[in-house]
């Protein structure tokens, strides 16, 4: 069963004009977010996008840009708390 | 033929001294300690010793993976970042790169039996690939310091490397080959598929590129989840034993097992329902079976008769908040949460759970301490 997150949140934008269509994005994303159409890579689902950032770092020509984070609530808290950014280090010991 | 690593079993403690000229030849270009059995001997290169390792668990390794699947010494189950060995690889074998989390580094050798191929350990600080993908300790600068450090462009003729396709979100691949020459090739997402993917020459399908969750990989979450919930429990219980000493209804065992179902509803049976649970937030799916779970608890204990109802109604408003908590929690352990979407679900939940709590607790030491 495909497990599905919230709907229109994703902040991943794709810019068509600077594609090179290497096709390097949709070969690392972890969900399948692209698909190479016509020498470009094009959004097939935005909302399977879980920001981790894979195809906006190993995009050469940086036609793509998103706002990544640790999709984790306690590292929210912890850094709401704590002041800093959020990140996995639970130092607790509980950690993504 | 091609360069001819010799192989060297470990049979003496000793290394190996060379003649004349400092001795180095037996050193092993990766410190490793005695009690590493998974190293089973040294790969000769001109470079000096590899370690060789074992592609298959033994006991003490699995015993590892079970503490830490429970939350025991987890942040502290590494292994030395450099090279390792593989079989008895040459200067033509692949380089396959790794975090050196002991788990991960364990979950990639057992999948390498029969192949001939060098493992790059990147310093993850003991974090799987994911995870320090996400945080850039398996990034571009660590990967080009080891692969400079361990003198790889010397150990290999070709210049691939091949990465888990999850470090892709920590590594920039274009940047490590400006800097060292090497070609980044993103292999599959689990290790399990690297055989195929290397007999097909680097071709992974979709399949392989896909990462899932399914119920396996929920299951074994669980008991770290269970373990961390129950450490903050005992601080719960503590609370609760010191308000018994004025409780006109002091708290029993129906209370704790009220208690102790709401935190396996949020911690257990939320992830394992996961899929099936209905709507997306995951506050909202822990709420509802923590829900569910209170109100059938409290119905079979009577606590909807008038009497009850003030600690009925308590418990429906701290429980299924208490579930919510725990389940919104495992957001960070699942596979395809984003962060704008866990910031938009903790907008509406986190307020919702602090007012709902804290009514439900005001009610139930209402109950407990006038009765």
């Amino acid at each position: 069963m495909k497990h599905k997150y919230l709907k229109n949140v994703a902040t991943l934008r794709l810019s068509a004009d600077k594609c090179i269509g290497c096709g390097r994005c949709a070969q690392v994303c972890p969900h399948r977010v692209f698909k190479m159409k016509e020498g470009k890579a094009q959004i097939k689902d935005k909302d399977l996008c879980m920001e981790c950032g894979a195809c906006a770092r190993n995009c050469p020509a940086n036609a793509i840009a998103v706002d990544t984070g640790v999709g984790c609530a306690a590292a929210v808290i912890m850094g709401r708390l704590t002041g800093r950014e959020p990140s996995c280090d639970c130092s607790g010991g509980e950690c993504c | 033929m091609r360069c001819a690593a010799k192989v060297v079993m470990k049979m003496s403690e000793k290394k190996p001294c060379c003649s004349g000229g400092g001795c180095c030849a037996g050193e092993s270009v990766t410190p490793y300690g005695e009690k590493d059995k998974w190293v089973t001997g040294e790969v000769h290169t001109p470079r000096g010793g590899v370690p060789m390792v074992s592609t298959k668990l033994d006991f003490k390794d699995i015993l590892g993976a079970w503490k830490v699947r429970w939350g025991i010494g987890r942040m502290d189950y590494k292994i030395n970042p450099g090279l390792y060995a593989v079989g008895n690889p040459d200067d033509a074998s692949p380089v396959l790169v790794s975090a050196n989390y002991k788990l991960t580094f364990d979950a990639l050798r057992k999948e390498l039996s029969g192949l001939d191929c060098w493992i790059l350990i990147l310093d993850t600080k003991g974090i799987n690939v994911w995870c320090a993908a996400g945080k850039g300790t398996f990034g571009t600068g660590e990967l080009i310091i080891r692969v400079l450090r361990t003198k790889l462009s010397k150990m290999v003729s070709h210049r691939t490397l091949i990465l888990p396709q999850l470090g892709a979100p920590g590594v920039r691949a274009h940047e490590v080959t400006k800097q060292t020459g090497f070609s980044v090739v993103y292999g599959p997402v689990r290790a399990r598929d690297i055989k195929a993917f290397l007999a097909s020459g680097f071709q992974a399908t979709e399949e392989m590129r896909t990462v899932k969750f399914t119920l396996w990989d929920r299951l074994v979450l669980a008991p770290v989840e269970l373990a961390s919930a129950a450490k903050t429990s005992l601080m719960v219980l503590g609370l609760l034993f010191l308000v018994n000493l004025f409780a006109a209804r002091p708290f029993g065992l129906a209370d704790f097992i009220a208690y102790a179902g709401a935190v396996i509803a949020g911690t257990v049976l939320t992830p394992l329902l996961l899929p099936l649970i209905p709507g997306r937030a995951f506050a909202w799916k822990g709420w509802l079976l923590g829900a569910l779970w209170t109100a059938g608890f409290a119905w079979l204990n009577g606590w909807f008769a008038s009497g009850s109802l003030l600690l009925a109604t308590g418990y429906l408003l701290v429980l299924p908040s208490l579930s919510a908590y725990l389940a919104m929690n495992f957001t960070g352990s699942s596979t395809y949460t984003s962060f704008s979407g866990v910031i938009r679900e903790m907008k509406t939940a986190v307020p919702l759970i602090v007012l709902s709590s804290a009514a439900g607790i005001v009610l139930v030491l209402i109950k407990s301490l006038s009765a």
